[in-house]
């Protein structure tokens, strides 16, 4: 039976020589290899790749949505480098990644070593970590809203049994994109553990052993053997953390979007694109905005990719 | 595992910070939980009772009048298994034509679909809304399913775990006289339940919580769904904490328990496409 599975699966990747006979069996797999992609190539190219055109040749326009688009060059992005609401969205959006992604991997790498660890409880842990990420973030957004009200919040409540300050979190200007943070992190640091800590299973443990013989301590065992050994894993979480954390809509419009005055210290990007696009139907603008923003992630995403050389180790 | 085994009292240690992580991440539940229960007084308390003195069950009737919330539900849950069973039927095939069958031109097709992955939504979003318009699409179950069944992502996690399938199986197969789509529909599908339940986990979560999608693409009351009724309920009764708090609940309760019991195909999955991609 073996042999018999291997002897055809020779045959057919034998077929290139010889001509007619098999080449019609390679025109029917290939008949059959289209069908089955048919579906999502056309979907993908109807409802991703022509918009994706589309929104290129628009942000090259002026248009409300309605009446034909008008040509008017790059006028979109020198509007853009003057518009200070953009560029602070665009500070806001750099500020609200760099707080939240270095933050949240450094917590899940913790969590995952800890996680790793052969204790009680594992999967209760990594159940209860991991509810946060799978919650509705309009739902999210609404409980910290609450958590964080400055007279009645528990928040304050606690920081004032502790004779601790109670800063007006949502409301301060100064403490608004911050607060914001703290819940992207408390939400997004039990997936980014969990892909740690299936890169930290594929550690072997033939390095421990051989490190346990010299001698080496915990922290030594750390620095030196899993946090170089997750490098890839690392990599991995930083890429789609950062590429996520760019594109931050959810939390801001269900905390803040009420909140005109606020919205300066937290508008994101996103946010922006949205109100120029769906609010003010300044469409032409707002897909210059989104190409923008395409070019920072690709920028960003590529610079990583060129970096990876010097800190990421594959086994 | 043996020589990084800890001792008794760091394995303490790391209990007790494990602990301290897990009340805060479960704390603001316990709070959403605690607060839909008390009255709209007892919920601006100082000092905040934790355990509500009298139990106020009928927030959660107050909200099901208050907005169409059945409805949300009802169209949350169409918009959900439409995408899912169309995502699971579309992906697998794309995938079995990818990891199986030879034609020219795969590779290119194949780095082609990747190539949509790295293309943010935000930059589809305003096209799209014109290219529904011309459809007749607002507004209706259309807009919020049909582009949701076709993903570059379920095609990419499906061929991934395809290609880890022994070939011998369809060769089998083919002496037997099967064609393809028996191949692809007896073979491959029976084989990758678990790779499939954790695709459709995914998009179950990403569509049950999308929220920007439909807040564009809809408008009228009727076609709201979960994450939009509950916005707009919050820009009606922004203050009235007990009742947005019984809304959330109801909001979120089924994707956590979905989630509890089917957390195992879920990590297997996220180990899926972080692994490989």
């Amino acid at each position: 039976m073996n042999d018999a599975v291997t002897l055809a699966g020779n045959n057919g990747q034998a077929k290139m020589p010889r001509k007619r006979k098999v080449s019609k069996m390679a025109i029917h797999e290939a008949i059959w290899g289209y069908a089955f992609i048919a579906p999502v190539v056309l979907g993908l190219v109807i409802f991703y790749t022509l918009p994706s055109v589309a929104s290129f040749v628009l942000s090259f326009t002026k248009w409300d949505g309605l009446s034909s688009p008008s040509f008017i060059g790059l006028e979109n992005f020198s509007a853009l480098l003057q518009d200070e609401k953009y560029m602070r969205a665009m500070l806001n959006t750099m500020l609200y990644t760099f707080g939240t992604v270095p933050l949240s991997v450094a917590l899940a790498t913790i969590l995952a070593v800890f996680l790793n660890q052969p204790i009680k409880g594992m999967v209760v842990y990594r159940t209860l970590y991991f509810i946060p990420v799978i919650t509705m973030p309009i739902a999210v957004g609404m409980v910290w809203k609450w958590l964080y009200n400055s007279e009645f919040g528990l928040i304050n409540y606690i920081l004032g049994t502790l004779n601790l300050p109670q800063p007006n979190w949502l409301f301060d200007e100064k403490f608004a994109l911050f607060s914001i943070v703290l819940v992207a992190v408390w939400s997004s640091v039990g997936y980014n553990a969990v892909i740690l800590l299936s890169g930290l299973q594929g550690i072997s443990s033939s390095y421990y052993e051989a490190a346990s013989l010299d001698g080496a301590g915990t922290l030594y065992k750390f620095f030196r053997i899993t946090l170089p050994l997750l490098t890839p894993s690392l990599f991995f979480v930083l890429v789609t953390s950062l590429i996520g954390a760019f594109q931050a809509f959810d939390l801001i419009f269900i905390m803040m979007g009420k909140q005109e005055s606020l919205l300066d210290s937290t508008r994101t990007v996103v946010y922006s694109i949205w109100e120029n696009g769906f609010k003010y139907f300044d469409m032409g603008y707002a897909s210059a905005q989104a190409l923008v923003l395409f070019l920072v992630i690709l920028v960003i995403t590529v610079l990583q990719m060129y970096f990876q050389k010097k800190w990421v180790h594959y086994q | 595992m043996k020589a990084n085994a800890i001792s008794k009292s760091s394995r303490l240690l790391v209990h007790v910070l494990l602990i301290l992580g897990a009340v805060i991440m479960v704390t603001p539940f316990l709070w959403m939980l605690s607060t839909s229960f008390k009255s709209f007084a007892a919920s601006m308390k100082v000092p905040p009772e934790w355990i509500p003195s009298d139990w106020h069950f009928e927030n959660y009737s107050l909200v099901l009048e208050k907005i169409n919330f059945s409805r949300y539900y009802l169209n949350t849950i169409i918009v959900t298994v439409g995408r899912t069973v169309g995502q699971l039927v579309l992906c697998s095939m794309a995938a079995y034509g990818f990891a199986c069958l030879r034609f020219p031109g795969k590779n290119i097709i194949f780095v082609a679909i990747l190539s949509v992955l790295m293309v943010p939504s935000q930059v589809v979003m305003i096209p799209s809304f014109v290219i529904m318009r011309e459809l007749d699409w607002l507004d209706t179950f259309y807009v919020l399913i049909v582009p949701g069944i076709f993903s570059a992502f379920g095609t990419f996690l499906l061929r991934q775990f395809f290609m880890t399938l022994p070939r011998d199986l369809e060769e089998a197969a083919k002496i037997d006289g099967a064609g393809y789509f028996r191949i692809f529909w007896q073979v491959y599908l029976p084989l990758s339940k678990s790779a499939l339940v954790s695709l459709a986990i995914f998009t179950v979560l990403y569509s049950w919580n999308d929220l920007l999608w439909p807040l564009i693409m809809t408008s009228s009351e009727e076609m709201r769904v979960l994450s939009i009724g509950i916005a707009s309920f919050q820009g009606q009764h922004a203050t009235d904490y007990p009742l947005l708090m019984a809304g959330a609940v109801m909001a979120t309760v089924p994707v956590i328990l979905l989630f509890i019991f089917l957390q195992r195909y879920f990590i297997e999955g996220i180990a899926l496409s972080g692994i490989k991609g």
